[in-house]
């Protein structure tokens, strides 16, 4: 299953539908050219909800923390939602869910942008 | 296929990648691994098969990936080897170092350990060898003598 990227607006906030595999190659390269376009538009509240995101590898947790230190060195936030158990696994196991804010609540992730 | 050595030649590609994945999660379940076990075993091969495909190779048309399978009725042993510049271990970094946990890439030998049992890796003349070993429980193998 080839990577999707969708982008709706709410209260200010940039929701970025992902759906899919992200890994090496399309699903990688589709996150970070949705990124990059979203904060060369001056897009600055970033929240990606990966609850239809089936599968993550090496590469596309790469991206991930590349997207967040890209928006974050712009002066904004890139929050997650919506981690599937899997997902979750692999950020605990990279250390990285401490490094991310992580909602479960698209309502309260929105509200918890500054 | 206990006792059997599947083993494939594949180009530089990232659908060599994708076969690689794809041959490790239907081999590991028909040798009895639960459905869990399978998605780490096929996980830990896809980011042995990238190594191999895209830090040893290079994407080189004229340099291949060997991925071979063997269940050995204790374990799955999935070995890929590239043909590229080569591996030292001790240069690998550690990917949960601070200094290290926002840096792009870096985690995939790290990921093929937390997935199976035993990694280990070998320097070819030329190339790497990564040799990922999954031991069965006493559940896989009851599943396996019941096909």
């Amino acid at each position: 299953m080839t990577m999707k990227a969708s982008t709706r607006q709410v209260n200010g906030v940039t929701v970025v539908d992902l759906s899919g595999r992200i890994t090496l190659g399309e699903g990688s390269v589709i996150l970070r050219d949705t990124v990059r376009d979203l904060v060369g538009k001056g897009s600055k509240k970033i929240l990606l909800n990966l609850g239809d995101v089936t599968y993550i590898d090496s590469s596309g947790i790469g991206e991930l923390v590349s997207a967040f230190t890209t928006v974050r060195n712009q002066g904004g936030e890139l929050k997650l939602l919506n981690l599937t158990k899997k997902v979750h696994d692999l950020l605990q196991i990279t250390k990285l869910y401490t490094v991310f804010d992580v909602k479960d609540d698209e309502a309260t992730a929105v509200s918890s942008f500054k | 296929m206990t006792g059997n050595r599947v083993s494939y030649t594949l180009d530089s590609t990232l659908d060599s990648v994708n076969t690689a994945e794809e041959a490790a999660e239907q081999l590991a379940a028909k040798a009895g691994f639960s459905e869990e076990e399978c998605q780490k075993i096929s996980m830990a091969v896809r980011e042995a098969a990238v190594n191999a495909v895209l830090h040893g190779n290079a994407y080189d048309p004229n340099k291949k990936m060997t991925v071979s399978y063997e269940n050995t009725g204790e374990s799955l042993v999935v070995t890929i080897a590239d043909q590229g510049r080569g591996l030292d271990p001790k240069d690998i970094p550690d990917p949960l170092a601070p200094e290290n946990l926002l840096k792009q890439s870096g985690r995939g030998i790290f990921l093929m350990r937390s997935f199976m049992d035993e990694v280990r890796i070998r320097t070819l003349q030329p190339g790497t060898e990564f040799t990922l070993i999954k031991r069965r429980g006493p559940a896989a193998k009851t599943k396996e003598a019941s096909k």
